[in-house]
């Protein structure tokens, strides 16, 4: 149980790899990239829980009642989460462009296309 | 490089790094541990700003300058989409047929949409306090506008939503953050320094420059979500014709050689 | 029993981003990817992270798998309209 949270993470990034390597379609591509990036997410909020601990959140709980988890990796992945989908916005505008350009989404016929 | 020899390489290269992340796995410390050094000291001092919720002051003080980076990469990301997107000399917009509503889908879209933007500012101005804030809140506002265009049509959707305005916002976001950084180390002593008074612990006006920070990222993000999603609209379905095949720009440069 | 919750959130995870790599059409990519986003937020709810659930469930059930979709349809559309005038390009 102590590693499984981490190696989920790991099984998750290297499906995303497989599908980016092997797809025939930018799109496509583009979408496994993003599976990619949410193993990073379970990574870290992985390294950061504690087991009987709660949100880092004191609205509602006295301070120093109860042990919370890590509020920092939860920071990192917060900001990722969004930053993240404009990134992903980026490259879907890339693919748009290299539909109009050439005619086609797939990899394999854009490089025969360059030689 | 052929199809099959690719494989090969990837699965060698897959089976390498499984290996190495498998091999750190067992030696990272065991999930659900109780050992964070980093997390008991940035609770500490969260509770030291009285600002309650110890994310944001993570984010929006003891890391602000980090945050500063990362919305710079979604402001160059917008930027970047936004010029890739414009409508080139070759293609021209036609408006888009207006299609029949379902009278159900309209009516609870017309409904939600105003729930959903409440809830959304309600996140951003309760960011200190509560789960939440400008990162989520700003997703939330700008998605709420878009039912907009399932309860109606996307000609209803274009009036409440000038895309050029949104734009101002988002660059208006970055620099209020950037303002109120230099106005830290004009005040206090350093760039982002939270120098106003960090009020009293749970309310509205707790945390110092958090809240703050915390309404400049809120519209930003709003504004960004805004102009990508009007971008990607725009392309679907008004923008046509135009850069077929890539024949013109071939041309061009066999001319230039 | 939290645990429990874990590595059922987990198990989601894992199936949904296996599917959504095997998922070779990109339209239905994308819904599969909103069901990823879906039990990503599950599990960081079950994680005890309420802001990270809050923005994965805005963004990654929402606004990507939108956004792919709407390329899907501007990619698809201009390969008909090409084809019409152009011939087979």
């Amino acid at each position: 149980m102590s590693v499984l949270p981490y190696l989920a993470a790991g099984w998750v990034f290297l499906v995303g790899c497989y599908g980016l390597a092997t797809s025939r379609n930018l799109i496509h591509a583009v979408g496994c990239l993003s599976v990619c990036q949410s193993s990073t997410y379970v990574l870290l909020l992985a390294v950061g829980y504690r087991r009987g601990g709660t949100a880092p959140v004191f609205s509602d709980i006295a301070p120093g009642s109860r042990p919370v988890v890590d509020p920092v990796v939860q920071a990192l992945v917060l900001t990722d989460v969004v930053v993240g989908a404009t990134v992903t916005a980026l490259l879907l505008a890339l693919v748009i462009q290299t539909a109009k350009r050439h005619g086609t989404v797939d990899p394999d016929e854009l490089s025969e296309l360059r030689g | 490089m052929s199809r099959k020899a690719r494989l090969w390489l990837l699965a060698v290269g897959g089976i390498g790094v499984a290996v190495l992340l498998a091999c750190a796995a067992f030696d990272l410390p065991g999930f659900g541990g109780t050992s964070h050094p980093y997390g008991e000291r940035a609770v500490r001092s969260a509770l030291a700003r009285h600002t309650a919720n110890v994310i944001s002051s993570v984010n929006f003080d003891q890391r602000a300058f980090d945050t500063l980076g990362e919305e710079s990469i979604l402001f160059a990301a917008v930027l970047g989409t936004v010029v890739l997107l414009r409508e080139t000399r070759d293609e021209h917009s036609e408006p888009p047929e207006t299609v029949r509503v379902d009278p159900h889908v309209r009516r609870y879209a017309l409904i939600a949409l105003p729930v959903t933007l409440l809830i959304g500012l309600y996140i951003i101005a309760h960011g200190q306090l509560s789960p939440g804030g400008g990162f989520q809140g700003g997703v939330i506002v700008a998605t709420a506008l878009h039912l907009l265009y399932i309860a109606i049509d996307y000609k209803a959707l274009e009036r409440i939503r000038p895309a050029a305005a949104y734009a101002i916002a988002d660059a208006a976001g970055e620099a209020a953050y950037v303002l109120l950084g230099t106005a830290g180390l004009l005040a206090g002593s350093v760039f982002l320094a939270n120098f106003l008074p960090y009020g009293t612990f749970n309310t509205l006006s707790s945390g110092g420059t958090v809240p703050l920070l915390n309404a400049a990222i809120g519209v930003e993000v709003a504004g960004a979500t805004v102009v990508l999603l009007a971008r990607f609209l725009d392309q679907a379905l008004e923008i046509e014709g135009g850069g077929t095949g890539g024949t013109g720009r071939q041309d061009e440069e066999a001319n230039r050689s | 029993m939290a645990d429990l919750l874990v590595v059922l959130a987990l198990t989601l995870v894992v199936a949904a981003a296996t599917a959504a790599v095997l998922t070779r059409d990109p339209a239905r990519q994308a819904l599969v990817l909103a069901l990823l986003g879906l039990a990503l937020a599950v599990l960081f709810t079950a994680l005890q992270s309420p802001d990270v659930a809050l923005s994965q469930l805005a963004v990654g059930s929402a606004l990507t798998p939108l956004m792919l979709l709407l390329t899907v349809r501007k990619v698809r559309g201009r390969g008909h309209r090409g084809g019409r005038k152009r011939g087979r390009a």
